[in-house]
């Protein structure tokens, strides 16, 4: 349980991180370390070299930008994300979701940047950034700076769009849909362990009562999150009563192909996406009509 | 492994921090846990190893003042940071903290091999909650393995310091 030899550099630059990931590119970059130092510790990665990111103060920013969305630097932790007034203002679901993922001694040193790359299927932050509509911002030396959406980011499990020598630098919100609701809801079997399965809603409402928007994403169902595009366009136009919510589940639980493994069978998180996915729309609608914190 | 990406950073470094409030350096390798300069190169063997991935808690430490796992953080990443063990709570006279005493009082330790990593996770987190309800005690211990306890003294310990607090 110790870490093969690697050499490590911390540099205080972006500049400096990306000109050693452009001359090493089989490097790892370090951010918070709460899935990189398992898998070191475990041998199941073994870098030549670590490129910690943890110095750069440019990597660690919030800005409550003009257009009322949010740029968050990928180096902010799950405890920030949590906390931050501007997070909770304007896309409490990312707050919501950090404030699932592990333990405190866990938010305090993960990050939004970390978790996003890492793509492990069952975490929270990857679906919220989906339901979010989030566009990621990736970095290189020699290939500049590019944006993904991230429906398009993650690739299957623990794989993502990152090329080598490439750095996630931030993550742009765009403006919440006006009035909305949002919740993240999940089933895990202990407190603080990844999620069995668990739901991202956005949902805007008419004076009516009616859907004007809804987007819905989950984790642990697959590869990767899965947004659930059936789900929104049965909603669309409706009010949120019973029929509607299982008519949402049940596209929900024929769009899904989870699978098997130790802790749960395949038809167990098929019928837990639908379970989460009720609970998580109707709590965003219950927020967007004013029944709630927002 | 490639000799070039080696070169491109330190193999050894030199750590220098402040540990429980006096200055305190090691020369290590950088694949070094800070639990492993801890207790290795420091001889502070308070702060206990369990899964060494995360999982149990029983490394927790504080660094700036936030509980963190000692078993996830490299030695060179708390260069010039405060890093505070289990070593730190107690007197210099060996009085112990409050939150040990409740510990003690409320028999919240059996064999005692998690304790370091409650008590540096409960003194945080009294730290930045001063007047916890019990879920939110439970919810903030939910981090650290118990396996002699059943967790209820432990609660209670946490509960009994932030109670003693209010009315004092």
């Amino acid at each position: 349980m110790k870490p093969a030899p690697f050499a490590y550099a911390d540099p205080d630059t972006l500049e400096g991180a990306l000109d050693l990931l452009a001359r090493a590119p089989d490097a790892k970059v370090l951010a918070g370390g709460q899935s990189l130092m398992p898998l070191l510790n475990m041998r199941l990665a073994r870098p030549p070299l670590l490129v910690d990111i943890g110095r750069i103060a440019s990597l660690r920013g919030i800005e409550a930008a003009e257009d009322g969305g949010l740029v968050l630097g990928a180096g902010v932790t799950h405890k920030r994300l949590a906390h931050d007034p501007a997070v909770r203002e304007r896309w409490p679901l990312l707050a919501q979701a950090a404030s699932l993922i592990g333990h405190e001694a866990i938010r305090a040193r993960g990050t939004l940047g970390g978790s996003l790359v890492h793509s492990d299927p069952a975490a929270e932050l990857p679906a919220a950034a989906v339901a979010a509509d989030a566009v990621l911002v990736l970095e290189s030396r020699d290939g500049g700076r590019r944006e993904v959406a991230a429906r398009d980011f993650f690739i299957t499990y623990l794989t993502t769009d990152v090329a080598p020598g490439e750095v996630l630098t931030a993550v742009r919100l765009p403006a919440p849909p006006p009035g909305a609701g949002m919740a993240f809801e999940e089933v895990a079997r202990r407190s603080g362990d990844f999620a069995l399965a668990g739901a991202a809603a956005v949902v805007a409402l008419d004076a009516s009562g009616a859907v004007r928007e809804a987007r819905l994403a989950l984790c642990g169902v697959g590869g990767t999150p899965v947004r659930a595009a059936e789900a929104e366009a049965v909603l669309a136009g409706r009010r949120l009563d019973e029929a509607a919510l299982e008519a949402a589940a049940e596209a929900v639980r024929q769009a899904v192909e989870p699978e098997d493994d130790l802790h749960a069978t395949a038809a167990y998180r098929r019928h837990l996406a639908g379970v989460l996915a009720v609970r998580a729309l109707r709590r965003a609608g219950e927020r967007a009509s004013g029944g709630g914190e927002g | 492994m490639a000799g070039e990406e080696l070169a491109l950073g330190d193999v050894e470094r030199e750590v220098r921090f402040t540990l429980n409030g006096r200055p305190a350096s090691a020369r290590v390798p950088v694949r070094r846990t800070l639990a492993d300069m801890l207790r290795d190169d420091l001889g502070q063997t308070g702060t206990h190893l369990g899964c060494e991935h995360g999982a149990c808690g029983a490394c927790t430490v504080q660094v700036d003042g936030e509980a963190v796992r000692s078993c996830l953080m490299l030695a060179v990443q708390v260069e010039g940071r405060e890093v505070r063990t289990v070593e730190g709570l107690a007197a210099p006279d060996g009085t112990l903290s409050p939150l040990q005493d409740a510990f003690w009082r409320h028999h919240a330790l059996q064999c005692g091999f998690c304790t370091p990593g409650f008590l540096m996770t409960a003194d945080a987190f009294l730290r930045e909650h001063p007047e916890p309800d019990e879920e939110e005690v439970r919810e903030a211990l939910s981090g650290n393995l118990c396996r002699c306890t059943g967790y209820q003294p432990i609660v209670e310990a946490v509960l009994d310091v932030a109670r003693s607090r209010r009315s004092g």
